[in-house]
């Protein structure tokens, strides 16, 4: 599968050496030149730099031929916009966005943008902790 | 009306004085603290310190019941969110957005925001029609139903000069909002007439546009 994924946060770097590792076309866009030491050197994917609601770099990226989109900045408003560009003028078939704000996940999630909460799966993993005891 | 400016720029600082001196209820939003301190100086309890995308500072001061949010941040990504949880938490029925990127106003309008304004295009179309036609310079765009805001300075060469606007033939969907004659602001009626020099607003319908030209530009 051909893969874009915005932002090389810890997440995203982690997944895009996984997803390149097993056998995916991999290509990782980040505004910061220094967010690209979190990817291992021998990682086989394509690093882009640049500003990801930008239709150049996107398409640089590959944006046209990608299955799948994953935004993963560390800023809500950019990966929901990213998303919703991709989606919309791109026609990725699947997008994903990770949202740290509980209403703006909630209120995007009726949009039918597949959103990913960082902020509700911790507190519920820690309520399981908290249950355990 | 109430109005919500998110993005205390010099845009948004400049919207909130002249909506307020126009009469209107305005509040404007900034994050920078600094930014804040230095213009509520100015504005009192008509700036409030925030970010316009989190729910508690529109919460706050009452988004429920604004008419209209105008978002002027610094980027797009945060200018399309807001519109959106504008309409989508707070149902308000209007949100406007500068856009820096032209190519995002189709975007921003198949998203929802009601109308987009891009000074790039401006300029764009600003030099374009210069070449085009003289002096059409559209103002605001509604994409999604094919409506644009045109302004136009009259010469003596219009054919619409020295007559009552009752006795011309407006293509249908044309609507003159107002005309400037210096520093007064007419509000056209039938008998309205134009003078050359006149600065005249109008709605207009995108496929009208060529008629519009015809008219309003070009002599007898």
């Amino acid at each position: 599968m051909k893969i874009v994924i915005l932002g090389c946060s810890r997440v995203g770097a982690m997944l895009a050496t996984y997803l390149a590792k097993n056998g995916n076309d991999v290509a990782v866009i980040d505004s910061k030149e220094g967010s690209f030491v979190r990817l291992p050197k021998e990682a086989e994917v394509k690093r882009i730099l640049g500003m990801g609601v930008e239709h150049d770099v996107l398409k640089k990226a590959g944006i046209e031929e990608a299955d799948v989109f994953l935004a993963l900045t560390n800023s809500d408003n950019t990966n929901l916009t990213a998303a919703q560009l991709v989606k919309h003028t791109f026609k990725v078939p699947r997008v994903a966005s990770r949202v740290y704000d509980v209403q703006r996940a909630k209120s995007f999630e009726g949009l039918h943008l597949n959103i990913i909460c960082p902020t509700v799966d911790t507190v519920e993993k820690f309520k399981e902790f908290l249950k355990s005891g | 009306m109430y109005i919500v400016i998110v993005g205390g720029g010099d845009v948004g600082l400049s919207l909130t004085r002249l909506l307020q001196e126009h009469g209107h209820e305005v509040v404007l939003v900034e994050k920078d603290p600094t930014r804040y301190a230095k213009l509520s100086e100015e504005l009192g309890e008509a700036i409030i310190m925030g970010d316009g995308a989190e729910l508690g500072t529109l919460l706050d001061l009452g988004a429920n019941r604004a008419d209209v949010l105008v978002a002027v941040t610094e980027t797009d990504q945060d200018n399309l969110v807001i519109c959106q949880l504008a309409k989508l938490i707070y149902l308000i029925p209007r949100t406007i957005a500068i856009v820096k990127d032209p190519r995002n106003e189709e975007l921003f309008s198949s998203l929802g925001v009601d109308a987009t304004v891009s000074s790039t295009g401006i300029i764009a179309s600003l030099i374009e029609e210069k070449i085009d036609a003289g002096m059409a310079i559209p103002l605001l765009a509604f994409k999604e139903c094919g409506l644009e805001i045109f302004k136009t300075q009259l010469s003596t060469e219009s054919s619409i000069i020295k007559k009552k606007i009752s006795q011309l033939d407006l293509p249908k969907d044309l609507i003159i909002i107002a005309a400037l004659r210096g520093s007064q602001v007419i509000i056209p009626k039938g008998d309205t007439v134009f003078l050359p020099g006149d600065t005249i607003i109008m709605l207009i319908r995108e496929e009208n546009k060529e008629a519009f030209k015809r008219l309003f530009l070009e002599a007898v």
